[in-house]
């Protein structure tokens, strides 16, 4: 039965790649993303994988959708109209994709115990046996990221706050935008105060 | 038949694959190259999350008492961390294209090259 | 009729004035149960930070920055980052390897449990900066 779920989910995965693929409006293409994110946060529950699917879930089709509609509304919302599609880069990626398919037909079966994934270098086995009395908890991924493999942890953190670090330094904090000055408030609600009409330093 | 069903997600995974791979070289607006980022991205976590599945298997969250087969956790924490990193990188691409946005007032790639080859910056 | 833009979404400010502390509380759930359940430190950061967008989104960006200013959120990134190689600098100072936890309390296991703690605290504190200050970069106006 889970089997089934997972065929159904994969196949809406290809068909909504094929929409993005398709689509010249960028707002559709970006909620499109959303929905493939949210879809693959499916997927990944079927496969056991329940941290990774909660993650996949918040970061990219609530955070990142956010992220792009944002950077869509200072730039325009539809790509130029062009003619045709270069046949070269459809050849080309048809012909790479042959050619994985065919490196794949060695591959061990989805949902074999005897993989080489599986059973080199045994570090699953180790990790599930032994966590629960080095470490002490339940939860086999938080142990393994946090303590097992803390050092990757920490350089995935700084590489989050080089990202803060960037966009900050590129963007600051106000923007030049066009817009209509029509008042926000109805005659009856208090006006609030701008901030940004005093003078503040940042 | 069988061998059909067994390999179907890695088929799957492939045509995603080259989905992102076509949309990131064929189109020329770089907003939708980075959505073609992120299509690939997508397609290289669930390469990783279908190898680590074993069949009968459940999450590898430890329960008491009892003997259960669990699945593989090391493809899931490495996948935790590459997805924080694909965030990251679409952010600080999505500001860069801003920018150029505001410096050149266009996002399509063939217009900037021709923009940039008249006259090239210092 | 005309309505005015705060007029139009009085529904939407009614309902996300009700939602926020539920979003804010299921956030800290997951911090700090993320050693017994699916979490941990990114995912609720993620979650934290959402809540503040969602404010943001619905009463203008205003409000929200002066609900969590931009300073505050500058301390949050590096306070993060600081608390887990500090960590890390504490176990060196406690004579183990870098971020080896077992050196921190009188029991391995203990010290694995308060490492993990802070580690993870550090990261769900610079995943809200930075995810707020993203969201800050890309909706501010003028």
């Amino acid at each position: 039965m889970e089997t089934v779920v997972a065929i159904v989910l994969l196949t809406f995965l290809a068909i909504v790649a094929v929409g993005i693929i398709v689509l010249r409006d960028l707002l559709a293409a970006v909620v499109l993303l959303g929905l493939y994110s949210l879809i693959a946060a499916g997927a990944f529950v079927v496969m056991d994988a329940v941290d990774v699917a909660f993650t996949e879930a918040a970061v990219g089709s609530g955070v990142s959708t956010i992220l792009f509609l944002g950077a869509l509304s200072f730039t325009k919302h539809e790509q130029k109209p062009r003619g045709n599609d270069s046949i070269i880069a459809l050849i080309f990626v048809v012909i790479t994709g042959g050619l994985l398919i065919y490196g794949t037909l060695d591959m061990p079966h989805y949902g074999r115990a005897d993989s080489a994934a599986q059973t080199h270098p045994d570090l699953a086995v180790r990790f599930l046996e032994v966590s629960i009395d080095e470490v002490g908890m339940p939860n086999v991924v938080t142990s393994v990221l946090a303590s097992y493999r803390g050092y990757d942890t920490l350089g995935e953190t700084l590489v989050v706050f080089a990202a803060g670090v960037a966009v900050l330094s590129l963007l600051g904090l106000k923007r030049r935008r066009p817009e209509e000055e029509a008042p926000e408030d109805a005659p009856g609600d208090t006006p609030t105060i701008d901030p940004d009409d005093v003078q503040s330093q940042y | 038949m069988s061998q059909a069903i067994g390999l179907y997600s890695y088929w799957i995974v492939i045509v995603l694959m080259m989905a992102g791979l076509y949309i990131m070289i064929s189109r020329y607006n770089l907003v939708k190259k980075i959505i073609g980022l992120g299509v690939f991205q997508t397609s290289i976590f669930y390469l990783y999350i279908t190898m680590g599945k074993v069949d009968g298997g459940t999450a590898p969250i430890l329960v008491e008492g009892k003997e259960l087969v669990y699945s593989n956790p090391v493809p899931h924490v490495l996948i935790l961390t590459a997805i924080v990193v694909g965030v990251a990188t679409s952010a600080v691409a999505l500001a860069l294209i801003v920018r150029i946005y505001e410096a050149y007032d266009t996002i399509e790639e063939d217009e900037l090259k021709a923009i940039e080859a008249l006259e090239p910056d210092a | 009729m005309k309505l005015y833009p705060r007029q139009r979404h009085r529904v939407l400010q009614v309902v996300t004035k009700l939602v926020i502390p539920f979003v804010l509380m299921f956030g800290l759930y997951v911090q700090f149960h993320g050693d017994y359940g699916p979490g941990g430190g990114f995912q609720a950061g993620v979650l934290f930070a959402s809540a503040f967008i969602l404010h943001g989104l619905i009463f203008g960006l205003q409000q929200t920055r002066r609900v969590l200013s931009p300073g505050v959120l500058r301390v949050m990134m590096s306070l993060g980052v600081l608390l887990y190689a500090g960590t890390g600098a504490l176990t060196l100072l406690m004579g183990g390897n870098l971020l080896d936890y077992d050196v921190l309390a009188h029991d391995p296991l203990h010290g694995q449990h308060w490492g993990i703690f802070a580690v993870e605290l550090g990261v769900g504190i610079t995943v809200t900066g930075v995810i707020v200050t993203l969201f800050y970069g890309f909706a501010s106006k003028r």
